[in-house]
């Protein structure tokens, strides 16, 4: 197996949660972050529909049709949930008070601009939360393949689809790279490579420009 | 006392319904929706409905059973993405949809409830859904200008209210409720437990009875779950 597989993403992408932490975790991949949460350190999930401390899933005695996450699943309570109107829960989110919001892409440019709601052609099913996430929240990190189905560049010089926010990416974890850059100012840089993989296969499967 | 409760839901939206109108609802997809009222909206046959709403619920459920009437002539909304039909409508041209990102929808909602017709967010800088609107620097930060949503009724789904409109929701059936709430000429409620005056503890009230103007026991509580999601119970 050459690459990180969605697993060992979600895994990678964990180790950036830090201890003290509220983070919005997005609908697929980047929600199964959650299984791969060090035990040591205490984050607290945020649900942009209204609740703050996300549980696990329930078991089926435990299912409450009004305790769903933004993903429409069920989930459970634990002992610090809250829950909140959809107004006080994006004040969280555009507040700046949540630390860190993991979601997916369909292509992030070297300027750090996401694209990740609407393909222009193809039916446009809105939004949702992830214009305010991406505008709100303190650090955005980006879960996405390295190369789109047809094997074009997703991290690319400038996103060819509509924007979902302009320089919001601050990491991007892709099946064969991660990228970084310390602040908005700033290029990303090439910091590790799955396994199998060398920064001369990244540099000839990526678009965009980045620092060695 | 002015009489809130009424005895069902087409006495409560009595006098309050005509085509062309605006509507507010409450609801995270089919989560915390006014079943109850959207049902007798649909056998009004009122037409040419502005909807506000996070989402179009799905083909038979939700603000979905108004499309499949076209009912709705046009949409506010965040996410659309359950609702086959709402998609047939929206290709060929004969619904009409406002793409508003969610914490714009709900904040919208809240400040047209408040008396505030517009403000500025970080949301949507740079985006097709800021084209047209008026861009603002804040500190050196660019903002877009949004308008607050006044509907000429709103319709919400609450856990408990009393004889004074007083409201409590329930857990994350809360969601756009509270809001839907403040932003309609006149509300109306679906509840799920009507209680006594005085049953429900002053501090614990979500939503004042002074933005809610009729009150309804919902009659219809099938509280569609949309992603059942369940863990193995421990061996």
């Amino acid at each position: 197996m050459i690459g990180w597989t969605r697993e060992a993403m979600a895994a990678r992408a964990a180790r950036e949660l830090r201890d003290g932490h509220y983070v919005n975790l997005g609908i697929g991949i980047p929600t199964s972050v959650a299984n791969y949460i060090d035990p040591a350190i205490d984050v607290t999930l945020q649900s942009e529909n209204g609740i703050l401390g996300l549980g696990a899933f329930p078991t089926e005695a435990e299912v409450d049709a009004d305790v769903i996450n933004a993903g429409k699943q069920t989930i459970t309570e634990l002992d610090r949930t809250s829950y909140v109107s959809s107004a006080d829960s994006f004040g969280m989110i555009r507040g700046g008070h949540i630390h860190l919001s993991i979601l997916g892409a369909m292509e992030v440019s070297q300027h750090g601009d996401l694209a990740n709601w609407m393909v222009p052609g193809q039916m446009v099913k809105g939004p949702g939360g992830a214009m305010d996430l991406v505008a709100g929240v303190r650090r955005i990190i980006v879960l996405m393949d390295h190369v789109d189905k047809k094997g074009a560049p997703k991290f690319r010089a400038r996103c060819t689809l509509p924007l979902t926010g302009a320089n919001v990416v601050d990491m991007i974890i892709t099946t064969h790279a991660l990228f970084e850059r310390p602040d908005r100012k700033s290029r990303f840089a090439l910091k590790e490579c799955a396994p199998g993989v060398t920064p001369a296969d990244i540099r000839a499967m990526t678009e965009a420009d980045y620092e060695d | 006392m002015v009489q809130k409760i009424y005895c069902d839901a087409p006495a409560a939206l009595d006098g309050l319904l005509h085509d062309g109108m605006t509507i507010a609802a409450g609801g995270f997809g089919l989560c915390g929706i006014p079943e109850t009222l959207i049902d007798a909206i649909e056998a009004s046959g009122v037409t040419g409905i502005t909807a506000m709403s996070n989402n179009a619920g799905v083909d038979d459920f939700g603000l979905g059973k108004l499309l499949r009437t076209r009912q709705i002539a046009r949409m506010i909304a965040s996410y659309v993405g359950e609702n086959k039909e709402f998609e047939r409508q929206y290709l060929a041209g004969e619904l009409d949809v406002e793409f508003c990102p969610q914490g714009t929808l709900a904040e919208r909602m809240r400040a047209g409830g408040a008396g505030i017709p517009g403000f500025y967010t970080r949301t949507g800088v740079g985006t097709l859904l800021a084209q047209g609107k008026e861009v603002r620097e804040f500190n050196g930060e660019p903002y877009v200008l949004e308008t607050g949503l006044v509907a000429d009724l709103a319709i919400v789904k609450a856990w408990k209210a009393d004889p004074y409109g007083n409201l409590v929701f329930r857990k994350s059936a809360r969601n756009f409720n509270p809001m839907a709430a403040t932003c309609g000429r006149v509300t109306v409620a679906e509840v799920e437990h009507l209680v006594e005056a005085g049953d429900l503890e002053p501090d614990q009230i979500h939503t004042p009875g002074v933005f809610v103007q009729r009150v309804i026991l919902a009659t219809r509580n099938e509280k569609r779950i949309e992603r059942r999601t369940i863990r193995e119970e421990a061996a």
